[in-house]
């Protein structure tokens, strides 16, 4: 089927790429708009690895086409810190805890932190075991990522009083 | 692994929608989250040439709780409804379901009539259904119907909706009053499909016996299954904990569940015994706690 024409937005900024309606909004992010922070894994909605936030809210990016994010709000990995600036809280506390070995399941994990911090600024070890249940690490036994949500927590509240 | 390629449609409107599904019949394929259909196009399990994206239509996604219906928009995301305001405190069993769905960012996007047509015979959604006594609405080129959800529930994947049919929303029965409900299910995995499932919802009479109780069952048959065996062991008695394990007892003589690599046949009848048990304990102090209604 022959690409149209897709219009997004992604942390602010207005990108334009073309998309065989086949194609799903990761390999969209990452083939055409050249955003390679969000990895794709499974490609059937079961890793977490592409996670990203869709008007704020966790989506799986390889469970969407790319031509339903037209007119949505987008936010991934790369929206998280400037460029040229300080980390964001939540990637500060997993660099700080080691929540990471090999960083391909990152990019998901800190999506669904961010989502998981706003919900619940103080989240119980459970409440963070249970929300990270989507979410696959096959490196860090989840222990230290674990560590780091709750760090990340706790910079996040001492950055907003 | 891609999706195969296919023509897309994204409708403004529920006659447009409707107008596409009757041109194209069996070829076109209804997408509302797409959190099942897309793993299906992944696989290339489903094929179809064209792709009825609902996302579009307008005023389907409602969901509100009055009196005693919770009211549903077939593309009412699941989390939404976790979340509607006093549904927990009203009909817990609902809550908890839709807790076992996926994770967050599946519920975020997967709506209760995806899940509902899709008819994965472990749906929670199909359990709330027959438990709940739902309607459901449906449109197509001829006019609109409402089925009950026991004949909705066809089969495995299969449902009462004609290819050129859509869902559009449905309506759960919510008793008010002494009542009390519960859902638990048994999973390998947080958030996979369960192996077996049991949502049970008590009322009792002002004596305290059980003046009616309804018992669904998921991942147990082709599609999800009442328990009249069960039932008729609680009502007219009080739930004690010798009527809830009778009852619980009772449930293996209505199922006949397929062994599967996951789960064998007599296991599967077994947990749904141990399963139901749990339900009926916890739905038996929440109607006696008034927890589960009596606001």
């Amino acid at each position: 089927m022959a690409p149209r024409e897709i219009v997004v937005r992604v942390n602010g900024e207005e990108y334009r790429g073309s998309a065989e309606p086949r194609v799903t909004l990761v390999d969209f992010l990452r083939d055409e708009l050249g955003l390679t922070g969000t990895h794709v894994g499974c490609e059937h909605g079961v890793c977490g690895a592409c996670t990203i936030l869709m008007d704020g809210r966790t989506v799986r990016s390889c469970l969407m086409l790319a031509v339903q994010a037209e007119g949505h709000e987008l936010r991934t990995v790369e929206g998280l810190a400037p460029a040229d600036g300080p980390l964001h809280p939540i990637q500060e506390a997993f660099s700080e805890k080691h929540g990471l070995q090999c960083g391909f399941c990152t990019p998901g994990f800190l999506m669904t932190v961010e989502e998981l911090l706003r919900d619940d600024p103080d989240p119980s070890e459970e409440t963070i075991r249970s929300r990270l249940s989507g979410n696959i690490c096959r490196c860090t036994g989840y222990q230290n990522i674990v560590e780091a949500v709750r760090y990340a927590a706790e910079l996040t509240r001492e950055a907003a009083p | 692994m891609k999706p195969p390629p296919f023509e897309y449609l994204a409708p403004r409107s529920l006659d447009e929608a409707v107008a596409a599904l009757a041109e194209h019949g069996d070829e076109a394929k209804a997408m509302a989250g797409g959190q099942s259909l897309v793993p299906l196009l992944a696989f290339r399990l489903a094929r179809p040439s064209v792709i009825v994206d609902l996302n579009g239509v307008g005023g389907l996604d409602g969901a509100r709780l009055e009196g005693d219906t919770l009211e549903l928009g077939a593309l009412a995301r699941q989390r939404d409804v976790e979340r509607l305001p006093g549904l927990r405190q009203r009909c817990p069993m609902v809550v908890e379901a839709i807790e076992q769905i996926g994770h967050v960012a599946i519920r975020n996007r997967g709506t209760v009539g995806g899940s509902l047509a899709h008819a994965d015979p472990a749906a929670e959604w199909t359990a709330l259904a027959l438990a709940l006594d739902a309607e459901c609405d449906l449109v197509g080129p001829s006019g609109a119907r409402t089925v009950a959800a026991r004949e909705f529930l066809v089969s495995t994947f299969m449902t009462a909706l004609e290819p050129d049919e859509l869902l559009t929303g449905l309506r759960l029965r919510v008793p008010n009053g002494r009542t009390g409900s519960c859902f638990t299910e048994l999973a390998r995995r947080h958030g996979d499909f369960a192996l077996a499932g049991v949502g049970a919802l008590l009322t009792l009479d002002e004596g305290g016996a059980v003046a009616e109780a309804r018992i669904a069952l998921i991942g147990v048959a082709e599609t999800a299954v009442r328990s009249p065996s069960a039932e008729r062991c609680l009502v007219g008695h009080p739930p004690t904990a010798e009527v809830v394990a009778e009852a619980a007892a009772a449930v293996a003589d209505d199922l006949d569940p397929n062994s599967d690599i996951h789960a064998s046949a007599d296991y599967r009848r077994h947990v749904s015994g141990v399963l139901l048990r749990r339900a009926l304990e916890t739905a038996a102090a929440r109607a006696r706690g008034g927890t589960d209604g009596a606001a």
